[in-house]
């Protein structure tokens, strides 16, 4: 996710702290990964740098300063330029998981057994992800939907290969 | 041998079809209030393996365990029996009585036990209360939607509070929402009755909703508390 793009898009709708908007991000994006206050500055000064936001005011309350960020006319155009450009779909032609069938079938182990523990493991995460699907409000119901949907492409590739591993072993073995 | 706690058990299950084995050693094990998906592919065995469990087909060899006693060793007017007032049964296809009302389908197992019409029924109205269904009370199963269908259908799995539920690709015929909301409904309502389900199911995110689950492959399945 392109961290710089979604702070900038946070800020379009008005002007805000540091703090504010790594609050924000980690309400309504973070999930189980919420922002390094390092990142959130990094990410502000490459930003201010490249002439995308400005600051919009300092105040220190007593304490140490606090930039306000505002948003330019030049990063509103960069947030729309982004959202206008479609996501790269994944191709996944790099798998971990097809490697490890592969090399158990010419190490002479048991690709099945393998196939069998990831997906319990995979079951296992899903079982995870619905129970806070069922009790989230919708944000969470969308982004777990995501995950479940895609572990459950992975699994459908697990049973498929499964039923497949007699062919694939006379394909790569020599 | 069954695994302890466990209240349905089989044990080394065979059933042949012909010449086509449809069951080659399946074990299996439930405990009371437990949701236990069955997976595996299509033609692997699974809904057979349902069918032994619920005392609807006899295996070749091998035994099946309900609290303790062998359904093999019942007659078939006690397997009939238990079948109304322990098990009850969600399909594919809702499997609704066409001519009643969809109150009056979800009384019937109750009517077949006995109880009577106006009691029957206002047990009925709250089961489907809970399934979000008591609208469609005076309906028919055909004036419904496939989505409201399958919980009426679910209500009238659960409202003779059975101790099993069995589950034969219950949203099998739903869109992805509705059979979200089935599956919820569903497992949410066995836990708090303290049912147990067997749910079969290919579909990974219906599978999700269960405790544990147990493939079949080629009639066999693993079932890890056997393993144990």
């Amino acid at each position: 996710m392109s961290i710089g793009h979604t702070l900038l898009g946070l800020l379009e709708s008005g002007p805000r702290h540091g703090y504010d908007l790594k609050r924000t991000f980690d309400e309504k994006f973070g999930h189980d990964r919420p922002l390094h206050y390092g990142q959130v500055y990094a990410t502000m000064s490459r930003l201010l740098k490249n002439g995308l936001v400005e600051v919009d005011g300092v105040e220190s309350d007593g304490g140490p300063e606090r930039k306000r960020y505002a948003i330019t006319d030049a990063g509103i155009t960069d947030v729309a330029a982004w959202l206008a450009q479609p996501e790269k779909p994944e191709p996944y032609l790099q798998s971990t998981l097809y490697t490890k069938v592969v090399l158990a079938l010419l190490t002479g182990r048991d690709a099945a057994d393998l196939l069998d523990a990831q997906r319990s493991e995979h079951l296992r995460l899903m079982r995870i992800l619905t129970d806070r699907k069922r009790q989230g409000d919708l944000a969470d119901q969308l982004i777990c939907d995501h995950a479940l949907f895609h572990l459950e492409a992975d699994l459908r590739w697990l049973e498929l290969t499964a039923a497949r591993l007699g062919r694939l072993a006379e394909v790569v073995l020599p | 041998m069954t695994p302890a706690g466990s209240l349905l058990a089989a044990h080394d299950l065979h059933k042949t079809y012909g010449s086509t084995p449809a069951l080659d050693g399946a074990s299996f094990s439930v405990h009371p209030g437990e949701v236990v998906a069955v997976m595996g592919p299509s033609g692997s065995g699974k809904s057979t393996l349902l069918h032994c469990l619920a005392g609807i087909v006899t295996p070749d060899s091998g035994t099946v365990t309900y609290g303790g006693r062998e359904l093999s060793a019942m007659s078939d007017a006690g397997r009939s029996a238990l079948r109304r007032t322990d098990f009850g049964f969600v399909f594919q296809f809702g499997q609704l009585v066409p001519e009643l009302t969809c109150v009056e389908n979800v009384a019937l197992p109750l009517r077949l036990n006995g109880v009577k019409r106006k009691e029957a029924e206002g047990t009925a109205l709250e089961w489907m209360a809970r399934l979000e269904v008591d609208d469609v009370a005076a309906k028919r199963p055909g004036e419904v939607s496939g989505g409201q269908g399958q919980r009426v259908a679910v209500a009238r799995a659960l409202v003779a509070t059975p101790k099993v539920v069995f589950a034969d690709e219950p949203t099998g015929a739903l869109d992805s929402l509705n059979g979200e909301r089935v599956m919820e409904l569903l497992t949410e309502s066995a836990r708090t009755a303290g049912t147990a389900v067997v749910l079969v199911t290919h579909e990974a995110r219906v599978a999700a909703y269960s405790d544990r689950d147990v493939v079949v492959r080629d009639g066999r399945c693993r079932d890890l508390e056997y393993a144990v």
